[in-house]
């Protein structure tokens, strides 16, 4: 780990948190609500990598963790991770881990790219969240699924937008 | 600290060092999730409330503390009315309360830089592993000193979207404002090592 890693590590764990100021979108056809803050980890895994990009979402859980307000709605503190989102939480630096491996692993064509921060950012995140949320709400994993059909056009939306922020971000300046 | 949930008081808990806090509240909290009886949940709930008064907190917190959680309660209830047996529903709910109130007075009663102080102190059995306490503090106060700035640059860019009349694309403005952090990230870190921390 150079200083450079440091400190690229602390500013996309500043970075995930800045994303929950954005305000959230109401879906025109389910009228959920989606939030920018679960592109952190996929912005992460795709312009870091698995190490530096998994590292960064492990600090931005720490610093939620001491008691900073910086999720979506102004939560944090250790209250969240027993919660309904707490699996989601818990998910996401294995989501910036896989994002990271599978965009180095399937090459630099886009379809690829998509796909890698789908599995990740989409896969890795229901697969850990959902069951967690189920057991809080004391609901089926099946009913959990369920519930979570409303959110996945907004999450295909926003691996598109990091697939497309994160090649021009290559383009521009690339990092090693 | 810029922000956190602390609030100032002089009670035993606010004196207890935040290790053994942190270290009850992970003990208990999983401890909570291995039994389903009713009764030991309201034990633990009314356990945990009792200990807000002695924190020096009154009512009104352990309720601000619960309402972010309230439509979680509903949904929780609402379930078990359906598809399953009420008293499940009040278990699911009574465990639930508990572990929020019990995880927010850690958070209530200790200063972040305590915590932060605490687990860098914990990281150092892992300095074996090749983990550098001293660059982990490093990296958590560049994280900490990145929060105000990247707030700032992002209501610059959702000003610069509001001006073009919302139509602007989400890409164009999110690509040059990650090259300006990166290339930001790049010039802190040269001024680090100019300034020899070095592991």
């Amino acid at each position: 780990m150079t200083t450079r890693d440091l400190v690229l590590i602390a500013l996309f764990a500043a970075l995930t948190a800045a994303l929950a100021l954005f305000p959230p979108i109401a879906l025109p056809l389910t009228g959920v609500p989606i939030t920018a803050q679960s592109m952190g980890p996929m912005l992460a895994g795709a312009i870091l990598g698995m190490r530096r990009g998994g590292l960064s979402q492990v600090l931005f859980l720490l610093l939620v963790m001491v008691g900073l307000p910086l999720l979506s709605g102004g939560r944090g503190g250790f209250g969240v991770f027993p919660g309904v989102t707490g699996g989601f939480l818990i998910s996401w630096p294995i989501a910036a881990v896989v994002i990271g491996l599978l965009w180095r692993r399937l090459g630099s064509g886009i379809v690829g790219q998509v796909l890698a921060v789908a599995v990740g950012g989409i896969g890795v995140v229901y697969l850990i969240g959902t069951p967690w949320m189920a057991v809080v709400l004391g609901w089926s994993i099946d009913a959990g699924f369920a519930a979570m059909l409303p959110f996945l056009p907004g999450d295909i939306i926003k691996a598109l937008l990091t697939v497309a922020i994160a090649r021009g971000v290559a383009r521009a300046y690339p990092l090693r | 600290m810029i922000f956190d949930s602390y609030r100032s008081g002089d009670s035993v808990l606010h004196r207890m060092a935040p290790g053994p806090k942190l270290l009850s509240l992970c003990v208990l909290g999983t401890l909570l999730f291995f039994f389903d009886e009713i009764w030991l949940a309201a034990t633990a709930f009314a356990a945990v409330s009792m200990l807000y008064p002695l924190a020096g907190f009154g009512p009104a917190v352990i309720l601000a503390q619960l309402r972010p959680v309230f439509w979680v309660f509903v949904l929780i209830v609402a379930a078990q009315l359906l598809f399953g047996d009420a008293a499940f529903g009040v278990v699911l709910a009574l465990r639930l309360a508990a572990l929020v109130l019990l995880a927010a007075l850690v958070t209530l009663t200790t200063r972040s830089s305590e915590i932060v102080d605490a687990l860098i102190r914990t990281l150092a059995f892992l300095r074996p592993l090749g983990v550098n306490p001293a660059r982990v503090g490093l990296t958590i106060s560049l994280a900490l000193r990145f929060l105000p700035v990247l707030a700032r640059i992002t209501g610059e860019v959702r000003e610069a979207q509001h001006a073009r009349g919302h139509g602007g694309n989400p890409v164009a403005t999110a690509i040059p404002t990650t090259v300006r952090t990166l290339k930001m990230a790049h010039e802190i870190a040269e001024a680090i090592e100019a300034r020899g921390f070095d592991d």
